[in-house]
């Protein structure tokens, strides 16, 4: 007999295995998952997820394809929640400090609470990323909030309304853009493909019989 | 936690760790390599493929689950839809909305089309958003877009298609401008250099990466940019068929709502197909990296429509797939962790490979090292082999897994295991499909000439195995093309009367065929849920 735990979705019990996640417990129950299931790997967000063990006063958040159900575990997924992009055109933005006061000014409403921080399913500095945002600090702000995956768990905990993981998608395509120096190497081999540098030599290749390619191949140089 | 067993195992590992530092294992010959998949890779398992009878590429094999899927039927067959109430009308229509498909989005739009999005699920629920470990251009001095042909050709057994690759490699270096541009974060030095790795098969270190997110990186900066040009996304919104007109070209498409199940009407000039892979089909039954909606649907609607597909037949299993624990079972552990230094090692403690072979070599050799040989790691799922994840410090210093593969570290961690003191459990996962429609170098498919495919879903590219980092590449630079070219061609495109008459044609064929699957197809979603009666 597999080893079972009790588990309740939107409040109705249900036994399943104690080595699922919610996600895949979800479906042992017998749910056609339509919303709340994306990548199932951790990197989508689409599967935030809410839940409570019974007895217990903490709520908790997580991702439902990434947590193993425990028992007395109570689930209400969050399929969807109205985070609030604002737009822009990235040309014309610079990586001012008055950038977030004009898009995301909620930012400065921050209350410190940190609910935002504990609820991160990656474990991220949310609050501190935020506070870089708020001076201005953007590239502190794109490190720090790198491995966001937009699950957006942090805005449904925090009580200013700030869309956090819109706030760090701005502040690194700002960096990206930018703050991050240019890539001289890059743009000079743009440029030399633009002036037909390697037309000719691409040609010659394509044109080259199987056998003298599989030659070319097997015997090439690998750079150590 | 790893069983007493694997514990044991470990310990072999750790003996030989020392001594298997700073040594490189030998490449396989190309004899060798041969051999070696003939006997073990899956595509060379013949009771895994059935013949396809119907179409386009009638007599060649598929995979077992794609066939079933080419020889059922429309859904709409017994469905009265009417198409002349339209509740779309574009210019260009984009079904799918990973990398590939906001790519095109966003130049279609830059070139002044109307143009709309489709998309199962939501913008970015793509296997875009989980390639982890990079994105190949020649871009280094030492490096040349010829290079970079030579490698992929050969990595592909020399069966790319030399008018996509060609395209593949010469707009790699402005593909990754361009994303620069839109403000990706790529890992750079002080200096602006980007840091560049060596991928499986690749002769110079052209892997570009944004930690190991890099498809998450590339994808939210896609779908930023698509919503900051207020581009009309229609999410859970899924093309269940093609629309043509009376003058063979495509129309549009039937699209369906995934919640209410209502159907809708999308009016188009033209229409890029971009709808991805076809990892959640568990071909083999194989776990699978990929994404939840990744069922080859794209496949299906341009086949019934009459476009051929190209290396239908070959698959990529990525050969480090987790392995251990259950949870995340048939995840993708990134090749960057053998990029950084990380070994393949079986259960003796040897390095059985060079752990940079191209993926349907490294795939098979660790299948022959579980099977043939006996030295895989017995888990509580089946077996694997080590990947030596202590190895990546002791080469580049502590701290170097935190900051070079963070979401790997993050993933395990979960399950009270930590990468950098012991090593981790892997095996081959299904991963890519290599083939899909076949497209001409202007990513037009060659039988409808207002109908065009860009990303997994184009075969053809890459031959018959891919390089890691060709992809992310290859649904920038052919989505970027498509984008373009379908915003162009829609100027010049006058439709007639559309009509399903297709879907009709292709039940009559089937049916002079004998076969009757008793499905309907595309798939949609994978059939997880259990039902117990």
């Amino acid at each position: 007999m597999e080893n079972m735990v009790n588990v309740y979705f939107f409040g109705k019990k249900y036994s399943v295995p104690a080595d699922l996640t919610i996600m895949t417990a979800m479906e042992y129950a017998g749910y056609t998952l339509k919303r709340g299931c994306g990548c199932r790997h951790g990197f989508c967000g689409a599967c935030a997820t809410i839940y409570r063990i019974k007895g217990k006063n903490e709520l908790k958040t997580c991702l439902a394809c990434q947590t193993q159900v425990e028992e007395g575990m109570y689930v209400a997924t969050v399929p969807f929640f109205p985070t609030d992009k604002r737009t822009y055109d990235i040309e014309d933005i610079k990586p001012e400090q008055r950038v977030m006061m004009d898009l995301y000014p909620e930012i400065y409403s921050c209350i410190g609470c940190n609910a935002c921080t504990k609820a991160c399913t990656q474990d991220l500095n949310v609050m501190q990323y935020i506070a870089y945002a708020q001076r201005g600090d953007f590239e502190k702000c794109a490190e720090e909030s790198f491995d966001c995956i937009g699950c957006g768990c942090c805005s449904v905990r925090c009580p200013a309304g700030i869309s956090h993981p819109m706030v760090g998608v701005l502040a690194r395509r700002l960096t990206g853009k930018y703050i991050a120096p240019e890539s001289k190497h890059l743009t000079e081999r743009v440029e030399e493909i633009h002036h037909g540098d390697y037309d000719q030599l691409i040609e010659q290749i394509m044109q080259k019989p199987i056998t003298e390619m599989q030659e070319l191949y097997n015997n090439r140089e690998i750079e150590k | 936690m790893f069983t007493p067993e694997m514990m044991e195992s470990v310990k072999k590992v750790e003996a030989t760790r020392a001594a298997r530092l700073g040594v490189e294992p030998r490449r396989m010959t190309a004899e060798e390599k041969d051999a070696l998949l003939k006997e073990f890779h899956p595509d060379y398992r013949e009771e895994a493929f059935a013949e396809i009878k119907v179409g386009p590429n009638k007599g060649q094999k598929a995979p077992k689950e794609l066939v079933h899927l080419l020889h059922s039927n429309s859904r709409l067959l017994s469905e009265k839809v009417d198409i002349s109430k339209v509740d779309y009308d574009v210019d260009v229509l984009v079904i799918g909305g990973g990398g590939a498909g906001a790519s095109a989005a966003i130049e279609a739009h830059e070139a002044g089309a109307n143009v709309m999005i489709v998309t199962k699920l939501r913008i970015g629920d793509a296997n875009t958003m989980m390639a982890e470990g990079g994105i190949q251009a020649a871009d280094k001095e030492n490096d040349s877009p010829v290079q970079h042909y030579l490698d992929a050709f050969g990595g592909g057994h020399f069966a790319a298609r030399p008018e996509l690759l060609r395209r593949l490699v010469m707009e790699a270096p402005d593909a990754i401008k361009w994303l620069n541009d839109l403000g990706v974060m790529f890992d750079k030095d002080e200096t602006g250099r980007m840091i560049t790795t060596h991928g499986g098969g690749t002769s110079r270190k052209r892997m570009h990466a944004c930690k190991d997110y890099s498809g998450a990186e590339i994808m939210r900066t896609l779908r930023d940019e698509v919503l900051n040009r207020q581009i009309p996304v229609a999410e859970f919104t899924v093309a269940v068929e093609l629309i043509r007109d009376d003058r063979g070209q495509v129309a549009g498409a039937v699209l369906q709502n995934l919640e209410t199940e209502d159907y809708l009407v999308a009016k188009a000039k033209t229409v890029i197909i971009a709808t991805g892979g076809a990892g959640r089909m568990h071909y083999q039954g194989f776990p699978t990296s990929n994404h939840y909606g990744a069922t080859a649907d794209g496949l299906i609607l341009g086949y019934r429509m009459g476009a051929p597909l190209l290396y239908q037949d070959t698959i990529q299993y990525h050969p480090t797939g987790v392995a251990f624990p259950s949870q995340i079972f048939g995840a993708l552990v990134t090749e960057k962790v053998r990029s950084v230094g990380a070994q393949l090692v079986n259960v003796d403690g040897e390095a059985f490979m060079h752990p940079l072979e191209t993926r349907d070599v490294a795939a098979s050799g660790i299948i022959r090292e579980c099977t043939a040989r006996g030295k895989g790691v017995n888990t509580p799922l089946g077996s694997g082999v080590w990947l030596d994840t202590p190895m990546i410090e002791e080469i580049g210093g502590p701290g170097t897994i935190e900051k070079r593969i963070p979401a790997m570290l993050r993933m395990y961690m979960k399950y009270d295991i930590d990468m950098r003191k012991l090593p981790i459990l892997v095996y081959p996962t299904l991963h890519y499909q290599n083939g899909g429609l076949e497209i001409g170098g202007d990513g037009f498919t060659k039988v409808i000439d207002n109908l065009l495919v860009a990303g997994e879903a184009v075969g053809g590219i890459h031959g018959r195995n891919r390089l890691m980092g060709n992809s992310l590449l290859d649904i920038i630079v052919f989505g970027r093309n498509a984008g373009k070219a379908a915003a162009a061609k829609a100027k010049n495109v006058e439709l007639g009367n559309m009509n399903l008459d297709h879907i009709q044609a292709y039940a009559e064929e089937l049916k002079e065929a004998g076969i009757d699957t008793g499905d309907v197809s595309p798939l949609l979603l994978p059939k997880y849920a259990r039902h117990e009666r």
